[in-house]
């Protein structure tokens, strides 16, 4: 493989990994922002201190207690191999990692939004007869639309650029598990490399700064539609 | 269909216990600032749970607290227009107003788009997002979006208490039409203004710091001087159908009531219809002899039908005049003076007259 089919390779799996990490988290980030804006149960500030865990915690050690719970070996790990899920040094264990990692930047932005809703138009809603879901879904989902854009953007930006996490959980396989900020490090590594790096720079930074631009014509559209502009 | 609430409500230091019954037309429930008429509003909405009591309409039971029922307030049917309007700011005022037909059951009778847009003026509005409406504009939609869920009744949560004098105005005639047109829903109208009051209501309610002071129809209780105390010196005045007989040149109105003509400034309501007429306390001054040389043109005979000393130097007076009851408002000293007792022949000088600047049509 030539260096450049190198980076072109660590950077479709990024996008990826990236895109499945973000897409899977969405929903249960959703769910847990709401929980964390508008749930009172007890636990919450439980549920909120892990949520925001890997956010603190060193991203190896994060990807250590994956390795943990999801290696081969590991109890957790053997289930899920038993039922065909492998994520130890697979491309998915790397989605997992990025989704862990996202995670609480996005509930961050969701909860954020779903607290700036006021409950009124919600109640309103509830008055004209909306059952739960649709009260959810026609006035809720509309108006928080910018936060879960922030979300997105936030999530998929820190999955491109994981890699403490990431490489100590599914370790640094070509074309398998090496990511584009491995692939950097790696090329890093070797003497002469530095060319090569500096490509895959350029290629992150090129997908980072699209990702927010785009973020940002939506969340505008968005926001216009919800000013009714 | 009878709205039955019986509810008792403790929160912060507050205690509300409060049982009474709305049937058709506009019932007001009235009361001071934190009277407790949101919370009483809010919990026939099911926007909020009572401690204890029941709440039903008709034969559907809204809470039991006894049996544990809770209806959740999309499935209570109530149309409920708030103070604040509520528009959801990322609908069109079209999206807004059919917000709830979907929710309503199949076969339930109700305006449909055109008849409310025809009914509330909203036409030029229709394309416009909520926050390109007016106050008043923004309150005719909520109240439109609420006809249009086909609710069993309407609660208003002082719909015009955001709006200024001249944007009132131009939401009352619709409040008016709605009343006395072909839907005849049952409105729960919550108010602290007695002018609203007087120009809407059929029934009224009246809360005092979280109790039922008093309850029936509104021109028996605005007649009944206990109530002074409640709505205050200045607001206090009974209320009177009066009808319109003739428009003289010089601006003054004939009105009949039954002790009499009235002559007065300012009524624009054509000759024939019936209109609510006003008289405050402090505007009726009384005299045990027909007075002359006085520039006063609304003199009554009355009767003394009760004495109500107050806390201070004032007492109200209940009066009858003809089929209609009057309060007047006199200094004590002037009671005991005059010799005013229950039954004493009087005559009534109506010093200044409020009237509802239109005509009510009832």
């Amino acid at each position: 493989m030539t260096a450049d089919a190198a980076a072109w390779e660590a950077l479709r799996l990024s996008i990826w990994v990236s895109v499945w990490a973000t897409v899977l988290a969405v929903p249960l980030a959703l769910w847990v922002a709401w929980l964390l804006a508008r749930g009172r149960f007890r636990g919450k500030a439980m549920l909120s201190a892990l949520v925001h865990l890997p956010l603190v915690l060193p991203p190896v050690v994060t990807g250590y207690l994956l390795l943990m719970a999801f290696g081969r070996t590991a109890p957790l790990g053997r289930s899920l191999d038993a039922v065909g899920v492998t994520l130890a040094f697979h491309w998915t264990g790397a989605v997992l990692a990025a989704l862990i990692m996202g995670f609480p930047l996005m509930v961050r932005a969701m909860r954020l939004a779903i607290e700036a809703v006021d409950p009124k138009l919600e109640e309103a809603a509830a008055t004209l007869g909306a059952p739960r879901w649709s009260v959810f879904g026609r006035v809720t989902l509309p108006l928080i639309a910018p936060g879960i854009l922030a979300g997105l953007v936030m999530g998929f930006a820190k999955a491109m650029g994981e890699f403490g996490a990431t490489i100590t959980f599914v370790a640094n396989i070509p074309g398998q598990t090496q990511t584009l900020p491995s692939a950097i490090w790696t090329a890093l590594q070797i003497p002469g490399g530095e060319g090569q790096a500096i490509t895959m720079v350029l290629m992150a930074s090129a997908v980072a700064i699209g990702a927010v631009l785009l973020s940002e014509v939506l969340a505008r559209r968005v926001a216009a539609r919800i000013a009714g502009t | 269909m009878t709205l039955k609430v019986d509810i008792s409500h403790e929160f912060d230091g507050f205690s509300l216990k409060v049982a009474f019954e709305v049937g058709a037309g506009i019932t007001a429930l009235f009361g001071r600032s934190g009277a407790g008429k949101t919370t009483v509003i809010n919990a026939v909405a099911g926007l909020l749970r009572p401690d204890n009591g029941t709440i039903s309409l008709g034969d559907q039971t809204f809470f039991n607290s006894a049996t544990r029922r809770f209806m959740p307030p999309a499935q209570r049917r109530l149309g409920y227009v708030f103070q604040d309007a509520r528009l959801f700011p990322h609908l069109s005022v079209t999206e807004n107003l059919t917000f709830g037909i979907r929710y309503a059951p199949r076969g339930v009778a109700g305006p449909d788009l055109d008849d409310v847009v025809h009914l509330l003026g909203l036409q030029p509005l229709l394309d416009r997002a909520p926050a390109k409406l007016s106050g008043g504009e923004k309150q005719r939609v909520a109240l439109g979006r609420a006809l249009l869920s086909r609710p069993q009744m309407l609660l208003m949560d002082e719909p015009l208490a955001s709006l200024d004098g001249p944007r009132k105005l131009e939401i009352l005639p619709y409040l008016e039409r709605l009343r006395d047109g072909p839907l005849g829903l049952p409105i729960l109208y919550v108010s602290h203004a007695v002018d609203e009051i007087t120009r809407l209501a059929d029934q009224i309610v009246l809360l005092r710091q979280g109790q039922v002071q008093q309850t029936g129809p509104l021109f028996d209780v605005m007649a009944d001087p206990a109530v002074l105390p409640v709505l205050g010196v200045r607001e206090a005045g009974a209320v009177l159908q009066a009808q319109v007989v003739s428009h003289a040149a010089d601006g003054l109105t004939r009105l009949r009531i039954s002790a009499g003509d009235l002559h007065l400034p300012g009524v624009q309501a054509p000759v024939g219809t019936t209109i609510r007429l006003r008289v405050l306390a402090q505007d009726v001054m009384l005299s045990r002899t027909h007075p002359a040389g006085l520039s006063a043109l609304n003199i009554l005979p009355v009767t003394v039908t009760g004495i109500h000393p107050g806390e201070g130097p004032g007492a109200a007076i209940a009066l009858q005049a003809g089929s209609d009851r009057l309060i007047a408002r006199i200094t004590a000293r002037a009671v005991t003076e005059m010799a005013l007792t229950e039954g004493a022949e009087c005559y009534a000088i109506l010093k200044a007259t409020s009237v509802a600047p239109e005509s009510i049509g009832r």
